[in-house]
C-alpha cells in the first residue's frame, strides 16, 4: 500500500491503495465516483475512459502509481451542470440506451473534439473505434458528435 | 399525508408504498430524480397523495409516476409512466419517474423479457391514469357540488365549464386520495392521445450523460464488502477442493469459501438456469484486491456425473438431462449434422410433402449452423444483497425479479415478506439478466458475511460461466412445380439443447404440403433467452433459404414473399397458423415503397428479409458496398408493425440498435468450446461490432394502424442476419450458412 495524491476533477484527493491498482478501481472503489465503468479490464471496451490532461485515456489498465501529478477528468468532472456541448448533443439526440457505456463514449468524444473541431466521419470512427456499444447506439453517437461540432463551429 | 379509511383494493397500492420505503412522503426522494433547479420547478411539494400504486399528485401539481419493469435501454421507463400520464391527462413537464421495487401486490408481470412490457402493461397502465383522472374529477365535483360528468380535465387541470371554476390536479389530489378505487374506467380513444404517439427524451438521460450512480454495480453503502466468483475450470466440471492458503492472506482479503447456490432437491423451473451450482467466494475490501487474490487462488475439479432431473416451466414439467463430459464445438457440430440426417419428431404436416417433393420439378435444398453466443452486457452480472437472519435486501439489475425471489425465498429458507427487491437500471439485459443465479449467489455471500456485499463478475466471469444463445441447426427443403410455384416445404431443425423450431410461422399456411421436424441434442453448456429466442437463428436461416428459393424461381424476392402470403390470406392452408399474413405483407410493401427498392442506387448490394416474431412484424432491406473486400452496410431501411408506437424517437433509437446487434452478431459472434471451456473470455477474441462496422444510416418506418401495442425490443433483430446474408450474395455471389459470416 501507498499513498497517492491525485489531481481529480480540479480537486486533490488522497488516496491509499496498492501501486499497482487502476485509477479505474481508484475513482471507483475509493472516491465513489462510479461514472467511469469497468466493461473489459484489458482496455477493449472503452467504458472506463477519462480523461488525462486532454487525452481520452483507459482507466483500467493505467496504474495509479503512473498518474503522478497529471490532470485527471471523469464524466463528473466534464462540466459543472451537466452541460459540456457534448452532453447536450448526447440528450438533443438521445442517444443511450441502456447507458452503461456512454459515459466512456462521451469522454473519448469530448477528447476528440478538443483536438479535432470538426472532424470528418472517417475522423470519428476512428476515434471512436475502442468504445463498445451492446445496445448499437452508433448511428446516434455519431450524429450527437456531428451535433457538438457543429454547435462549436 | 393522511389516509382515513380505505377501501380493500386501496390497501394493496398502499402496502406498495410502504415496502418501499416506508410512508408515503418518504418513499419519494424528490432530489434524486430532479431533472431541473428549484427555480425550474417553482414551488417544492409539501404532500403527496397516493391516488393508486403507479401514481403520486402533490399539492402543487406534480405527478410522480412509478415505472413497474426493469429498464435495460428498452425504454419503458420513460414510455410506461408516458402511457399513465396520458390517460391521467397531465402535462408530461409535470411528471417525475420513479422505478418501482418488485411489488406484485401493487403490479404485475415486472418483466423485461419477451418484448412484452408495453404489450401486456398497456391495459393496466391505462387503467391506472385514467382511474385517478376520475377520482380527481369526482373530488371535485363533490367539493364544488356540481355532477362529476360536468367535470373535465385539460392537461392537470379540471374545469366545470357551466360554472366556469377551474383547479389544478394538486388542489384535489389529497381528497382524490381518500375516495375508493374504480375497478374499471372508460379509456381514452387512441385519436385523443396527447403523450402516447409524441417523443419524449429519455428520463433517465441527464443521469447518464453525467455518470450518475443509476447502475447496480455504482452501488456503495456503508460497510459493504467487495465479492468476486471463482468457477469451474470448465463445463463438465465441478469443484474438487480448494487451496487458498496464498490468496487468503493477501491484503484486504476478508473471506474465501465455497457456496452452494440451489439446493440439489430444489425443484428448478426454466429461470432457475444457473452456470455452476458451486462456487467459490472471496470477499474482500476492493475490487482490485479481490482480483488479486481470485488470480492467486488455486481450485482442483472433478467431473460432473450425469444428472436427470424435472423442471417446470410456467409450471409445466420438462424432463433435462445434463451429461457428463467434456465437450467441444466441433463434437457438437459433427452430432448436429447427424441429426439433421434422422427423422425427427414432427410438429406439423400438411399435405403429402414427400409426394409433392417427388412431382417436383426442382428442389433446393440447404443446411445452416449457428453458434453458441455470449450475451456480452456492458455491465458484467453484478448484484448487492444485504442479508440479516430476518430480512433479505437485494438490489441490482435482472429481468425476472420475481422468478429470482422465489428461488432466492428457497435457498434461504425465509418468506417472500421478508425479501425486498429494488431494481436498478441494467447495463444491457438481452435475456442474460433472465437468469439471476448471481442475485442468490450475493445473498448467499451477504449472509455468511453478516455484511452488506457487492458481487461483480469479472468479463471473464461474465463470458466464461454464461447463459448462451444454443447453437443451432436447420435443413430446409422447397419444392418448385414446373410453373416456379413452392408446392412443397421441409423444414428440419434442432439444437443443443433446445430445437428452434416455430412450426406454425411462415410459410407454414402459404404452402400446401408443408412438413416441420425437430430434435434437440442434452449438453452440459448452460444456455437461455437471448435476444428474439430461437428466432434469431430461424429468421436468419427462413429468410436466407427464401430468397435463394426465389431465385431458384425467378421471382423477385419481394414479390415472391408476397405471392405466399397472398396465399396464407386466401387460402390458408391449415388452422393453426400463428401470424397475420396482411399484417405481414403490409411491412414487406412498407419496406419495398421506402427503401425506393424498384430503383436501387448504383453501386449499392441490397438484401431483404422479413420476419414475425414477438407478436410483431419486421421487414429489413439492407444496402451495403465492398471497400477492400470488406462489407460495409450503408443504409438499412426498415418497416415495423407493433401496433401503436409510445415513443417515436425512442422505438427509432430501440430499432437502430437492434439492426447494428443482429448484424454484429451476424458477422462476428460465436463462442467456441473445447474440452468444455470457452475459447473466448474477453473482448480482444470476441469480437462485437464497432462504429465503423456500423450501417451509415438505419431508417425506420412504422405501420400505423392504431392496434394495441405489441413487441418492439426484439422483433427487428432476427431479420436483419438474413438482409445482410441476402446482400453479401448480390455482393459477392456467395451465400452464407454458417454464422457468422465473416468468422
Amino acid at each position: 500500500m501507498a499513498q497517492f495524491t491525485l489531481n481529480i476533477n480540479g480537486s486533490s484527493h488522497t488516496v491509499e491503495a496498492d501501486p499497482s491498482t487502476p485509477l479505474l478501481w481508484v475513482l471507483r472503489d475509493h472516491l465513489n465516483l462510479v461514472g467511469t465503468k469497468y466493461g473489459c479490464g484489458i482496455a477493449q471496451c472503452g467504458s472506463c475512459t477519462v480523461h488525462l490532461g486532454d487525452v481520452a485515456t483507459r482507466s483500467c489498465m493505467l496504474p495509479v502509481a503512473s498518474v503522478g501529478n497529471q490532470e485527471v477528468t471523469t464524466i463528473e468532472g466534464l462540466s459543472e451542470a451537466g452541460d459540456h456541448p457534448v452532453q447536450e448533443a448526447w440528450l438533443e439526440e438521445d442517444v443511450p440506451q441502456c447507458g452503461y457505456c456512454q459515459a466512456g463514449q462521451i469522454m473519448t468524444a469530448a477528447a476528440l473534439l478538443k483536438q479535432n473541431p470538426n472532424p470528418s466521419d472517417a475522423e470519428i470512427e476512428m476515434a471512436m473505434n475502442g468504445n463498445i456499444c451492446r445496445c448499437g447506439t452508433y448511428v446516434r453517437i455519431k450524429k450527437a458528435i456531428r451535433r457538438a461540432a457543429d454547435a462549436n463551429a | 399525508m393522511k389516509h382515513l379509511e380505505v377501501s380493500e383494493s386501496r390497501r394493496q397500492f398502499l402496502k406498495a408504498s410502504s415496502l418501499a420505503g416506508g410512508g408515503l412522503l418518504l418513499s419519494f426522494n424528490w432530489l434524486a430524480s430532479c431533472r431541473f433547479s428549484a427555480e425550474e420547478m417553482g414551488e417544492m411539494p409539501k404532500e403527496w397523495s397516493e391516488l393508486n400504486g403507479f401514481l403520486k399528485i402533490a399539492d402543487n401539481g406534480q405527478v410522480t409516476i412509478m415505472s413497474p419493469n426493469p429498464e435495460g435501454g428498452q425504454n419503458v421507463k420513460t414510455s410506461m409512466p408516458m402511457i399513465v400520464a396520458d390517460e391521467l391527462d397531465v402535462d408530461w413537464k409535470s411528471v417525475r419517474v420513479e422505478q418501482a421495487p418488485l411489488n406484485l401486490d401493487a403490479f404485475s408481470f415486472q418483466w423485461l423479457g419477451g418484448s412484452q412490457a408495453i404489450r401486456r402493461g398497456w391495459p393496466g397502465l391505462r387503467q391506472a391514469g385514467a382511474s385517478a383522472r376520475l377520482m380527481l374529477r369526482t373530488a371535485a365535483a363533490q367539493a364544488w357540488e356540481v355532477d362529476p360528468v360536468e367535470v373535465t380535465t385539460r392537461s392537470g387541470v379540471l374545469e366545470h365549464q357551466p360554472s366556469g371554476r377551474s383547479a389544478g390536479y394538486g388542489a384535489f389530489a389529497a381528497a382524490a386520495a381518500l375516495l375508493p378505487v374504480p375497478e374499471e374506467v372508460p379509456l381514452k380513444e387512441p385519436g385523443d392521445f396527447h403523450i402516447i404517439g409524441s417523443s419524449r427524451k429519455n428520463v433517465d438521460g441527464p443521469e447518464i450523460v453525467t455518470g450518475k450512480p443509476l447502475f447496480g454495480s455504482d452501488i456503495s453503502e456503508e460497510g459493504m464488502l467487495i465479492a468476486m466468483i471463482v468457477h469451474p475450470t470448465a463445463f463438465g466440471l465441478k469443484i474438487k477442493s480448494v487451496d487458498d492458503s496464498q490468496a487468503r492472506n493477501m491484503p484486504g482479503i476478508r473471506d474465501i469459501f465455497t457456496i452452494q447456490i440451489l439446493d440439489e432437491a430444489y425443484q428448478k423451473e426454466y429461470f432457475d438456469t444457473l452456470t455452476f451450482n458451486e462456487v467459490v467466494a472471496i470477499v474482500g475490501d476492493s475490487t482490485w484486491q479481490v482480483m488479486q487474490a481470485k488470480k492467486a487462488l488455486r481450485i482442483t475439479c472433478e467431473p460432473i456425473a450425469t444428472r436427470e432431473e424435472t423442471r417446470l416451466r410456467f409450471g409445466q414439467p420438462y424432463p433435462f438431462v445434463t451429461p457428463s463430459g467434456l465437450e467441444s464445438s466441433a463434437g457438437h457440430e459433427r452430432q448436429m449434422e447427424e441429426m439433421a440426417v434422422r427423422p425427427g419428431a414432427i410438429r406439423r404436416k400438411d399435405g403429402d410433402p414427400e409426394a409433392a417433393f417427388r412431382r417436383a420439378a426442382r428442389i433446393v435444398e440447404r443446411s445452416y449452423t449457428g453458434p453458441f453466443l455470449a450475451h456480452n452486457c456492458m455491465e458484467p452480472m453484478t448484484f448487492f444483497a444485504d442479508v440479516s437472519p430476518t430480512h433479505a435486501r437485494l438490489k441490482g439489475p435482472l429481468q425476472k425479479p420475481e422468478l429470482t425471489e422465489k428461488a432466492l425465498s428457497a435457498r434461504l429458507g425465509m418468506p417472500l415478506e421478508q425479501i425486498d427487491f429494488e431494481m436498478t437500471r441494467l447495463g444491457g439485459g438481452y435475456g442474460r439478466r433472465s437468469y439471476a443465479h448471481w442475485a442468490i449467489e450475493a445473498a448467499l455471500i451477504s449472509q455468511h458475511m453478516g455484511a452488506p456485499v457487492k458481487l461483480t463478475y469479472s468479463r471473464e466471469d461474465d463470458m466464461t460461466a454464461g447463459i448462451y444463445r444454443p447453437a443451432y441447426h436447420v435443413r430446409f427443403r422447397a419444392g418448385l412445380d414446373a410453373e416456379n410455384n413452392l408446392i412443397a416445404f421441409h423444414v428440419k431443425a434442432g439444437g443443443i439443447p433446445e430445437s428452434p423450431l416455430a412450426a406454425n410461422r411462415f410459410p407454414a399456411g402459404a404452402v400446401p404440403h408443408y412438413l416441420a421436424e425437430e430434435w434437440t441434442l442434452d449438453t452440459n453448456l448452460t444456455v437461455g433467452s437471448f435476444r428474439a429466442p430461437r428466432s434469431n437463428f430461424m429468421a436468419a436461416s427462413e429468410q436466407s433459404f427464401l430468397d435463394e428459393v426465389a431465385e431458384a424461381a425467378g421471382k423477385d424476392p419481394i414479390e415472391f414473399r408476397l405471392e405466399l402470403l397472398e396465399q396464407a390470406l386466401t387460402n390458408p392452408v391449415g388452422e393453426t397458423n400463428d401470424y397475420d399474413a396482411a399484417r405481414y405483407a403490409g411491412v414487406l410493401e412498407l419496406v419495398r415503397e421506402k427503401s425506393g427498392w424498384a430503383n436501387p442506387p448504383d453501386g449499392l448490394y441490397r438484401g431483404v428479409s422479413a420476419y414475425f416474431c414477438h407478436n410483431s412484424y419486421a421487414a429489413q432491406v439492407l444496402d451495403l458496398v465492398m471497400e477492400d473486400g470488406k462489407p460495409r452496410v450503408q443504409n438499412v431501411t426498415c418497416a415495423l408493425d407493433c401496433g401503436i408506437v409510445i415513443n417515436p424517437d425512442a422505438a427509432r433509437n430501440l430499432t437502430e440498435g437492434g439492426i447494428v446487434d443482429g448484424i454484429g452478431n451476424a458477422l462476428f459472434a460465436e463462442l467456441p468450446f473445447v474440452d468444455g471451456v470457452a475459447q473466448k473470455d474477453n473482448f480482444d477474441r470476441y469480437r462485437m461490432i464497432r462504429m465503423a462496422e456500423a450501417p451509415k444510416a438505419i431508417d425506420v418506418h412504422f405501420v400505423e394502424n392504431g392496434m394495441d401495442p405489441t413487441g418492439l425490443g426484439e422483433p427487428m433483430f432476427p431479420p436483419v442476419f438474413a438482409a445482410l446474408a441476402n446482400a453479401l450474395y448480390q455482393a459477392t455471389g456467395r451465400r452464407h450458412y454458417r454464422q457468422p459470416f465473416l468468422g
